[in-house]
């Protein structure tokens, strides 16, 4: 074992210098983070009342779950919580799979040469760049059950006898959360993708063609394991936005049952109800689904983030 | 026939990509009366929809405030950014891997998880329905990743600038101001941008913590856009008012693309 050398006054000084340099970014983080997180699943033990916060009393587990007359109460036994968290998984687990298959295919096209090519990739783009907000809404007018011009046309082909209700029929109203989703975001993972295809080097794909692999094969062997890592990543990046969904469905289709999502449901108990403690209850909740779903894709991910960038 | 299918393809997209926005630029210039007939073109052209947005609700009131909002996250978080990635770029201490987890794992943090805490903290600091309230709010999720993508950039920069500045007689303030911010200018232009974009287009918060029109955001204005009935969405007005707020985004973006994407990269691909 090397002996280590005692610090120097040089090396204290630096030391000194570096917490200081960190202080401000550290206290705004415990200030904006880690003590309304602590605050909220406080509330979560509490039956706080929006109205008055100082009257919350302490409550134990009753928000979480309680018996009562033979029954019971709570957001575990509560089938609505239940019905969110598994629109939510829905919601994740289609929209992150569509657009990581379509982010690929479009990243494949955008990586092949042919002219107008930076025009084309700046134009997909152009989803990525408009707020959620305004692209909910675009697509809610265009979705329109009377006015909505994909009525009008599914119509004028003859796809469609009558017009459909696509943000209130229970079936088709998750469909088209979803369908926003993947429109807004499917640029990021082509993003992502295309960087990562750029690595692949040349060499690789001729000697491939030499070795005779047809495109379908070159992309199994080749290009995908090449650009897992980075696809990974996107997809870890996607799931987490996904999981905390709520400004696209808040727009499309309001506090609507059918479509749901956890932060949409606590957010309701919340503010809408004025239920402090229930919402706390379901946001602390939410949290630890986030932070389970986390550890389990970086592991069966086997996304190290300590091995690349900054986490070494 | 190959080349015709690829062709067929990239228009495909093209399409999908750009339609949307289209068709709501074209909404937005039809007269209000002609909306509940769909048309692929716009056949009277009007700016009427634009001039109503500002004179039914006070929108150019909703747009300052939301330049004000972005502009001080923005200058809040790279200032704190900044400073936060040189100590953890540049400098070797005990706990350094575990400050950046930790500060990866806030950027990990659903909003909702915070929303109960976050409004008992806004209305005991007096910022309930206050922009600066926003402001602070918004530090959670630009912070973080201002941080991680700086200080991503900063480690690649050569050791021996510090040393020459330090033989030179600079202090941490002045070797961070003028030996390693000209280098870092690309790097703050983007992590600014996506923390600009950031601030710009959130939503939950600014819904939750504001309550009278006059402080509202742009989203919060566009989503709370009504007419005279539930059922009589002023879609002329919404379309109007997204085009003007998503045209200067659409600009800055195309504009920064390289950048914007060398931030992603350094902040998801990287980390």
């Amino acid at each position: 074992m090397v002996e280590a050398r005692a610090p120097t006054y040089l090396d204290r000084q630096r030391l000194r210098t570096a917490w200081l340099f960190l202080a401000p970014a550290l206290l705004l983080l415990l200030a904006v983070a880690a003590w309304p997180l602590a605050r909220t699943i406080w509330f979560g033990f509490t039956d706080a009342f929006l109205g008055d916060l100082s009257a919350a009393a302490f409550i134990g587990l009753e928000n979480y779950l309680v018996r009562y007359d033979e029954r019971w109460y709570g957001l575990l036994a509560d089938p609505q919580w239940w019905r969110a968290v598994r629109n939510t998984l829905l919601f994740t687990v289609v929209s992150v799979t569509l657009e990581t298959v379509l982010g690929v295919t479009i990243a494949l096209v955008l990586n092949a040469e042919f002219p107008g090519r930076a025009w084309v990739r700046a134009a997909v783009l152009v989803p990525w760049a408009i707020p959620t907000i305004v692209s909910a809404k675009m697509w809610s007018w265009m979705l329109n059950d009377q006015f909505g011009i994909v009525n009008h046309a599914l119509i004028s082909i003859g796809a469609l006898s009558q017009p459909l209700a696509w943000t209130a029929e229970p079936g088709l109203a998750m469909a088209s959360v979803i369908l926003v989703d993947v429109w807004k975001t499917t640029p990021f993972v082509t993003l992502l993708a295309l960087a990562a295809l750029q690595l692949v080097p040349k060499s690789c794909y001729e000697a491939a063609k030499l070795d005779g692999a047809g495109p379908v094969r070159t992309f199994f062997s080749i290009t995908l394991p090449i650009v897992r890592p980075a696809l990974m990543v996107a997809v870890v990046f996607r799931a987490l936005d996904a999981l905390r969904v709520f400004d696209v469905i808040y727009v499309l289709t309001s506090n609507s049952v059918d479509t749901m999502s956890m932060s949409i449901f606590a957010r309701q108990q919340l503010v809408d109800f004025q239920d402090m403690g229930y919402g706390s209850a379901a946001a602390t909740l939410l949290f630890f689904i986030v932070a389970l779903a986390v550890s389990v894709l970086l592991t069966a991910g086997r996304v190290r983030l300590a091995d690349r960038g900054v986490l070494r | 026939m190959q080349r015709t299918g690829f062709w067929l393809l990239v228009t495909a997209i093209l399409l999908f990509a750009l339609f949307p926005f289209y068709y709501a630029i074209v909404t937005s210039l039809r007269p209000a009366s002609r909306l509940f007939d769909p048309a692929w073109l716009p056949d009277a052209i009007t700016l009427a929809n634009y001039a109503s947005v500002f004179s039914e609700q006070p929108f150019g009131r909703n747009i300052l405030n939301s330049i004000a909002v972005a502009a001080t996250v923005v200058a809040l978080a790279l200032l704190a950014g900044v400073t936060a990635a040189y100590a953890l770029a540049r400098v070797q201490f005990r706990g350094r891997g575990l400050l950046l987890a930790a500060v990866l794992a806030v950027s990990m943090f659903p909003q909702v998880a915070i929303l109960s805490g976050m409004f008992e903290l806004i209305r005991a600091l007096g910022l309930y329905n206050n922009l600066a309230g926003l402001a602070f709010s918004y530090m959670v999720f630009t912070l973080p990743f201002t941080v991680w993508i700086l200080t991503a950039f900063l480690r690649e920069l050569p050791q021996d600038l510090e040393e020459a500045a330090l033989i030179d007689g600079a202090n941490a303030w002045q070797t961070l101001t003028h030996v390693f911010l000209p280098l870092l200018a690309p790097a703050m232009v983007t992590t600014g941008l996506l923390a600009f974009i950031a601030a710009w287009n959130e939503f939950l918060f600014a819904l939750t913590f504001t309550l009278t029109n006059d402080q509202r955001t742009v989203p919060v204005a566009i989503a709370l856009m009504s007419g005279a009935s539930q059922y009589e969405l002023p879609w002329g007005n919404i379309m109007a008012a997204s085009v003007i707020v998503t045209v200067p985004l659409i600009a800055l973006v195309l504009a920064f693309q390289r950048r914007i994407v060398a931030g992603l990269t350094a902040g998801a691909v990287k980390g």
